[in-house]
């Protein structure tokens, strides 16, 4: 009895000495739409420097929560802070990734892609005040297509999501009602429908309702076949959601221009962009009391934005444009220092 | 979730709520003896501090919970549960929807497992030929053991759409004209809202309240049964004037258990009840539970005031668990009282 309870002390107090000799290996938290891509790249940036990098999908809010708290070396949320906040809490954020949220239908005999709508008319379908799919609004954008004269039902999420922002946040930038009686945010009071949980929730509910219409990060519109529609952007173009009309979308955006890189990719100039697209972000302390350990986090971004393009494409995720991540790696540079004022990258 | 004690669960003579001392024989104590009755005292003690760590837990959760609760509570007052806005954008919250959706799916979920259950009891213990007894009894008690998300998936995949398609439509053919019934039936017959949740909390419940009443039903004493059939009674007689009354306390406590689970479900309800923050008159429409509005915003509550009224919403439910319970607890009493009086 006695020397299996030291055998078991022994056995622990290795694996304590075993953990502590990987201390370098990162962690971080956050946003559960970028997960699949971090764990990911996770893998192929420990077979090959042998640094792991352990990452929480515990949602946004709990990502900016931890990072608050110093508990992780970085947060992760599909919301950007604004300016004011990143500075009250002493963040930087970046870019990681870019998605696109796609509006997909249950109509019968209509083809994926062939739906057109524009930013007024989804605002006014979830808002309620169109409620018909032979609707004029509908029928004047789609002169070739014979819509039924069913109602429609909205599917929306019911939990809390960077998809759901980005979302809101289009309809908000196309509709002064929407933006003044709803507003943008990870979950909203939605005027109209049934939510769905996760993108598979909504997915599952717009297959299964008649007439309904929902939005989906793009990597599920198109593993489920399902109907996404066009949707009219910036210049007036119809487009097609694609990771093509993502990455358009992403490098028309100013960087440059947006402080603290407060970007929203919705509704961006250029002929081909899509107009519903977001980026994921990453949030660090500006000042960091364990350097080493930041440098390490932003060499793993930096392996990302190199070298794990193709396994984001994989993912039918957006990797950032070389030029973006240009721009990012400028503002670690000027942004993030060690405690005696020292940039940590260079 | 809380149950209520298995008290509740037995019929009266096997109540364990008022358990007997065993009084010692006043022996000379030997060395022994002294030993044993040491032993004795510290296993007493031991025993009534687990009972008691109990009872710390509970209020120290209760207490936890109010305190988080705490800035929602001071911000919205009681307009907090009389209110249905919704509104995390402006930080605008009121729990009367969920409360409304919790309440309401509960109350579909026994009226519909209740009757059922008390036939599957009734069945299995009256009427079941003994070969099968055993492997009904046992397919019933398995049907508990399936984790609830699978009820969800489930619900969402194959119940929804089968639901949706045919007797959505149906219901609304026979009822969608009745003055009082047809409101209940308004609405896009697409699977999912209130009375699918309902139904699938109903079917989650059954093994419990079944399991329970057959347990009980199973204790009465063949005499009485058997003088009741000689003198000529029908099954259901038998069944409605001697077996229930004498089984009645622990028929109410399984409603209990299944109402407790039913109040308290998550996953299940969050999959099929369509989660939209919204009072309304028809069981066909989306509504929210307190349960499923945890669920699917606490991740990403970051606002303090948000996650201060969800947790608020915790409470809550905390509460109306209690209140159900004690309930419960003083028709039982109530019933006991009746019993004195009639003899």
């Amino acid at each position: 009895m006695k020397r299996t309870t030291m055998q078991v002390f022994l056995l622990a107090g290795a694996l304590a000495f075993g953990l502590s000799a990987h201390a370098a290996d990162i962690t971080g938290a956050g946003a559960t739409f970028p997960y699949p891509i971090y764990a990911k790249w996770a893998d192929a940036y420990k077979k090959q420097t042998g640094i792991g990098m352990n990452y929480q999908s515990i949602g946004s809010g709990g990502g900016i929560a931890q990072i608050k708290a110093k508990t992780v070396d970085f947060g992760a949320s599909d919301m950007p802070l604004k300016p004011d906040d990143l500075q009250a809490a002493g963040l930087m954020q970046f870019p990681a990734v870019i998605g696109g949220v796609v509006p997909v239908v249950n109509l019968e005999g209509v083809a994926p892609g062939a739906l057109r709508f524009t930013g007024p008319v989804l605002a006014d379908i979830y808002m309620g005040k169109i409620k018909i799919w032979n609707d004029k609004a509908i029928a004047d954008l789609n002169p070739s297509i014979k819509l039924p004269a069913d109602p429609i039902t909205v599917v929306r999420r019911s939990d809390g999501s960077g998809t759901t922002f980005i979302w809101t946040d289009y309809l908000s930038k196309m509709s002064p009602e929407w933006k003044s009686k709803v507003g943008a945010s990870t979950a909203v009071a939605w005027p109209e429908g049934v939510g769905g949980k996760g993108n598979e929730g909504v997915a599952a509910y717009v297959q299964r309702i008649k007439g309904s219409i929902g939005y989906v990060e793009y990597a599920y519109a198109k593993k489920n076949k399902m109907i996404s529609a066009a949707v009219q952007n910036k210049e007036g173009q119809f487009v097609q959601p694609d990771d093509d009309s993502f990455a358009a979308a992403a490098a028309y955006a100013d960087w440059k221009a947006a402080p603290g890189f407060y970007q929203i990719l919705t509704d961006q100039p250029g002929k081909t962009s899509w107009p519903i697209t977001g980026a994921s972000f990453i949030l660090m302390h500006t000042k960091q009391d364990k350097p080493q350990q930041a440098a390490e986090v932003l060499k793993f971004f930096e392996w990302a934005y190199k070298n794990g393009k193709a396994m984001a494409t994989e993912l039918d995720y957006v990797p950032m444009p070389d030029t973006v991540a240009k721009v990012v790696a400028d503002a670690w540079k000027a942004q993030l220092k060690d405690g005696t004022g020292k940039a940590i990258w260079n | 979730m809380a149950t209520p004690s298995t008290a509740a669960a037995l019929p009266p003579h096997m109540s364990i709520s008022e358990p007997r001392r065993v009084t010692r024989d006043p022996e000379p104590p030997t060395a022994s003896r002294a030993a044993g009755v040491w032993q004795d005292k510290l296993f007493e003690n031991i025993t009534r501090f687990f009972a008691l760590l109990v009872l710390a837990l509970l209020l120290g959760i209760l207490l936890a919970l109010g305190y988080s609760a705490l800035p929602a509570l001071d911000k919205f007052g009681l307009s907090f549960f009389t209110t249905s806005v919704w509104n995390p954008v402006t930080s605008d919250f009121g729990a009367l929807a969920p409360i409304y959706g919790t309440l309401v799916t509960s109350v579909i979920a026994l009226a519909i497992g209740v009757p059922v259950s008390f036939g599957i009891a009734l069945f299995l213990t009256e009427m079941c030929p003994t070969v099968l007894r055993r492997p009904l009894g046992t397919a019933v008690e398995l049907l508990a053991a399936i984790p609830s998300i699978i009820y969800g998936m489930w619900g969402l995949f194959v119940f929804a759409p089968i639901f949706g398609d045919y007797i959505q439509p149906l219901l609304q053919k026979i009822f969608g004209n009745l003055w009082i019934l047809g409101p209940l039936f308004k609405g896009a017959p697409n699977g999912i809202g209130m009375l699918s949740a309902g139904i699938i909390l109903s079917i989650m419940i059954i093994p419990f309240i079944s399991s329970v009443m057959r347990d009980v039903f199973e204790i009465v004493p063949p005499v009485l049964k058997e003088s009741a059939y000689g003198l000529g009674c029908t099954t259901w007689e038998v069944v409605w004037n001697v077996v229930l009354p004498y089984t009645k306390v622990g028929v109410i406590g399984g409603i209990m258990l299944g109402l407790g689970r039913a109040l308290g479900e998550t996953m299940a309800v969050t999959f099929v009840i369509g989660n939209a923050y919204r009072i309304s008159a028809s069981l066909f429409e989306p509504g929210n539970s307190i349960a499923s509005a945890l669920a699917n915003e606490f991740n990403e509550a970051a606002d303090p005031v948000h996650r201060a009224s969800l947790i608020a919403l915790g409470l809550v439910l905390f509460v109306l668990t209690f209140i159900v319970l004690a309930l419960s607890r003083l028709l039982i009493a109530r019933l006991a009282r009746g019993e004195g009086n009639k003899t």
